[in-house]
C-alpha cells in the first residue's frame, strides 16, 4: 500500500513535469545569490538600464545597501537624481500615464517579478529573447513575451538579433509560425558569453529584490534543522527510556 | 518531607490551587495521566497531535502576523510585503503561516486516513468522526478566507469564483452571493469582512470544535491499529485496561518525539523552498489583485483542487456544486456506510484494501487535475474519478458487508 502511495506521487509529479509551458524554452539561468559580486553588477546594471523606467518600490535603497555589501556612497554616487534620500524605496519618476503614452503601457514595478513569474531564469530569458520586428511599434519584439512593449533596452550591449522562424506543425494555414532561432544582425559591445553574464546578473538581483530574506534564510535554516536534529535524538531517547517498562 | 527548596515551592504552590480548584487536577487525570491509550500506537497516530501542534502555530504566526498586516484593499498587499521585508523576522512569520496552512491540510488528511483504514469512525466513536468532520469544513472557510487576505491575484479571483459558487442556488442565489460580498463584487467591504471571520469568527469555532472532538474521543477511548477494544480486557485490581498506558507520560514523550520529527521537515520548506514550486505559495498571487486582468487559470490552492476538479467535471454549474458539497459532507455518513463486523483494514479482506487502494488514488489524482488547466481528456478523467469517489461511498455497505474478515484477537499485538 506504502508503495503504491509512493509510485501514484511519483507518477503524479512527472505528470506536472511534462505538462510543463510547451512553448520557448526557458534557459536556466545560473543565477546564485550566495555571488554577491553579481548582486552587485545586477544592481548597477539594474540602475543604469532598467531603473529609467522600473520602480523596485519595496526594496529601500538603504537596505539594498546592507544587503549586498555597498556603502552609501557608493549607491548614492550611481544615481543621477540629487532628491533621493538613502532610506526610500527605489521608486521612479515616471508616472504610469507617461509610460503608457511613450511605450504604449506603463512600465511595471520589478520588485516581485522573479516570484510571478517563478524563477529568475524567466528574465534570463526574457533579456536574451528580444529581436527586431519593425511590425512593432518601437521596432523591437519578445520571442518569450510576444508582442512586449518594451525595446530591448540593452541592445547596445547585446547587439541586434532577429529570428527566424519554421513554418507551423502540420502545415495548417493560419497556424502560428514555429521559432527556430536567432541570427545575429548587428555586434554589440559584449560578446555572447559576456552578455549571458549580464543576464545572469540582472536575473540574480531581481531574484534577490523579490525576497531579501531569501539571501540569509538558507543560512539560518542549516541552524535550525541541526537544532531539530539534536532535538529528534534527545526526544527520541527520552521515549524510549520512558517506554522501557511497557511490555 | 524533603528539604529541597524548589520541591517544596512546587509542592506547597500545587497544595494551594488544589485547594481552591480542586477539579483541575481530576481534569489533568482524566485527560492525561489516567486516561488509558492502547499501547500498539503506530506512525499513523501521530497526525492527531500534529494537527493541534499546525493549530497553535497558526493562531500564534496569525496573532503576530495581525500586527502588521492592514485588511484594506488598498494595503492588504503591500503591508504582506512589508512583513515580509521591514518587519523584523516577519518572513519568518509569514512563511511558518503559509506553510502552517499546507501542513494542516497534509496532517489533517493523514488523520481521515489512519480513521479510515483502522474503522475509528464505528460504534462507538460515531461522535469523535462527525465532529472531525465539522472541524474539517470549519477548517476550509478558514483556509478560504485566510487564502484571500494577502490580495494577491489568486486571492481575488479565487474569492470571485468561489463566492460566485452561491449564485447557483435557486431563487436567492444572486441575492445570497452580495450578502457574502457585501457588494456587487469582490472588493474591500469583502476583504475586511473575511479578515473578521479568519481571525476571530473561525478560530473560536475551531477552538471549541478541536476542545469536543478531544472530549468525545476521551469519553469512548481511543481506537487503535487493530480495533481490539482494550477495555474488554481490564486488571481486576485496579481496573485498568491490560493493553492501556497513561496517556501521560508514554504518549506525550511518544508525541514530542514525532513532533521533533515533523518539525525537522516543516522548517526544511520554511527555509529552503518555502513556495514548494508554486504549491504551497502561488506564483500569481505575487501580483497584486486587479479586477480588470483575469488570470489565464483560476485555480485554489493544493488542498482545495480534488474538490474544484468535481466542481470543473461537472458540466451545469448547480450540479457541480452540489456535487462538491457532497464531496466533504459525505464523510459524515461514514460511520452508518461501513457494514463491517471488524474495524482495522488488519482483519479485513482484499476488497476493503482495493478499494481504499483506489480512492487514495483518485483523490490524489483529481488534486493533481484540479490544479491543471482541464483539457477534454483531463475533464473527462475528472468526471469517471468523481464517479468511483461517490461510489466508493455509495457501495460501501456492500463492500464492507461482504468482504472476506480474518479473527480479531483477544489483546493487541505489540512487539517491543
Amino acid at each position: 500500500m506504502k508503495k503504491l502511495i509512493a509510485l501514484v506521487f511519483t507518477l503524479v509529479a512527472s505528470l506536472a513535469q511534462a505538462s510543463g509551458d510547451a512553448g520557448i524554452k526557458i534557459h536556466s539561468s545560473g543565477a546564485d545569490l550566495s555571488d554577491q559580486a553579481s548582486l552587485q553588477r545586477g544592481a548597477a546594471l539594474f540602475m543604469n538600464y532598467c531603473m529609467g523606467c522600473h520602480s523596485l518600490k519595496y526594496l529601500r535603497y538603504s537596505r539594498m545597501a546592507a544587503d549586498l555589501g555597498l556603502t552609501e556612497a557608493q549607491v548614492m554616487s550611481s544615481m543621477n537624481f540629487t532628491d533621493i534620500k538613502f532610506g526610500e524605496a527605489m521608486t521612479v519618476a515616471m508616472k504610469p500615464a507617461d509610460g503608457e503614452k511613450w511605450i504604449g503601457k506603463a512600465p511595471p514595478d520589478l520588485s516581485l517579478t522573479a516570484r510571478v513569474r517563478g524563477s529568475a531564469d524567466w528574465i534570463y530569458t526574457y533579456l536574451k529573447s528580444f529581436y527586431r520586428d519593425p511590425s512593432r511599434p518601437l521596432g523591437w519584439n519578445n520571442t518569450l513575451f510576444p508582442a512586449a512593449s518594451m525595446p530591448n533596452v540593452l541592445w547596445e550591449l547585446q547587439g541586434v538579433q532577429s529570428a527566424v522562424f519554421d513554418a507551423p506543425h502540420g502545415g495548417q494555414a493560419g497556424a502560428a509560425p514555429v521559432f527556430s532561432h536567432f541570427e545575429p544582425v548587428q555586434p554589440g559591445r559584449l560578446n555572447a558569453e559576456e552578455y549571458d553574464q549580464v543576464a545572469r546578473d540582472i536575473s540574480n538581483f531581481l531574484q534577490y529584490a523579490a525576497e531579501p530574506a531569501g539571501l540569509k534564510r538558507q543560512q539560518i535554516g542549516v541552524w535550525v534543522l541541526a537544532f531539530l536534529a539534536v532535538l529528534t535524538l534527545l526526544t527520541w531517547l527520552l521515549k524510549h527510556e520512558y517506554w522501557r517498562d511497557v511490555h | 518531607m524533603s528539604t529541597n527548596i524548589i520541591n517544596r515551592v512546587i509542592g506547597s504552590a500545587n497544595d494551594w490551587m488544589q485547594e481552591r480548584a480542586p477539579g483541575l487536577s481530576q481534569w489533568w487525570d482524566r485527560h492525561a495521566a489516567k486516561y488509558y491509550a492502547p499501547k500498539n500506537f503506530n506512525f499513523w497516530y501521530f497526525f492527531g497531535s500534529l494537527a493541534l501542534l499546525m493549530f497553535v502555530n497558526q493562531i500564534l504566526t496569525g496573532i503576530w502576523l495581525t500586527m502588521n498586516f492592514k485588511p484594506s484593499a488598498a494595503e492588504a498587499f503591500d503591508s504582506v510585503e512589508y512583513i515580509m521585508r521591514d518587519v523584523e523576522w516577519g518572513w519568518l512569520i509569514r512563511y511558518m503561516h503559509s506553510t502552517g496552512a499546507s501542513a494542516f491540510f497534509i496532517v489533517v488528511y493523514l488523520h481521515m486516513f489512519r480513521g479510515l483504514i483502522y474503522g475509528s469512525y464505528q460504534k462507538p466513536r460515531e461522535l469523535v468522526w462527525t465532529l472531525g468532520v465539522v472541524i474539517f469544513l470549519a477548517l476550509m472557510a478558514e483556509a478560504f478566507f485566510g487564502y484571500v487576505l494577502p490580495w494577491g491575484q489568486m486571492s481575488y479571483w479565487g474569492a470571485q469564483v468561489i463566492t460566485s459558487l452561491f449564485s447557483a442556488v435557486p431563487v436567492i442565489g444572486p441575492d445570497l452571493v452580495e450578502f457574502i460580498r457585501g457588494d456587487y463584487l469582490i472588493s474591500d467591504v469583502t476583504l475586511n469582512r473575511f479578515f473578521a471571520l479568519h481571525v476571530i469568527a473561525v478560530p473560536f469555532v475551531l477552538a471549541g470544535l478541536i476542545y469536543l472532538h478531544l472530549m468525545a474521543l476521551h469519553e469512548v477511548g481511543s481506537n487503535n491499529p487493530d480495533g481490539v477494544d482494550i477495555k474488554k480486557v481490564k486488571d481486576k485490581a485496579t481496573g485498568i485496561p491490560k493493553d492501556g498506558i497513561a496517556f501521560h507520560p508514554y504518549y506525550t514523550v511518544k508525541d514530542l518525539f514525532g513532533t521533533s520529527f515533523f518539525l525537522m521537515i516543516f522548517a526544511f520548506i520554511i527555509f529552503f523552498e518555502p513556495s514548494v514550486g508554486g504549491w504551497f505559495l502561488e506564483h500569481d498571487n505575487f501580483s497584486p489583485a486587479n479586477s480588470m486582468v483575469t488570470p489565464q487559470h483560476i485555480k485554489p490552492v493544493w488542498y482545495f483542487t480534488p474538490y474544484y476538479a468535481m466542481l470543473r467535471a461537472i458540466p451545469d454549474k448547480l450540479l457541480g456544486v452540489i456535487v462538491m458539497g457532497a464531496a466533504t459532507l459525505i464523510f459524515f455518513a461514514v460511520p452508518w456506510l461501513d457494514r463491517s463486523k471488524v474495524k482495522s483494514i488488519r482483519y479485513r479482506g482484499p476488497i476493503t484494501k482495493i478499494m481504499l487502494t483506489l480512492f487514495v488514488i483518485s483523490f490524489c489524482v483529481l488534486g493533481w487535475l484540479g490544479a491543471q488547466s482541464g483539457s477534454d481528456t483531463q475533464k473527462l478523467v475528472a468526471q469517471v474519478l468523481t464517479f468511483f469517489y461517490f461510489a466508493f461511498f455509495f457501495t460501501m455497505p456492500i463492500w464492507t458487508a461482504v468482504d472476506k474478515t480474518k479473527p480479531v484477537p483477544e489483546r493487541v499485538t505489540f512487539d517491543h
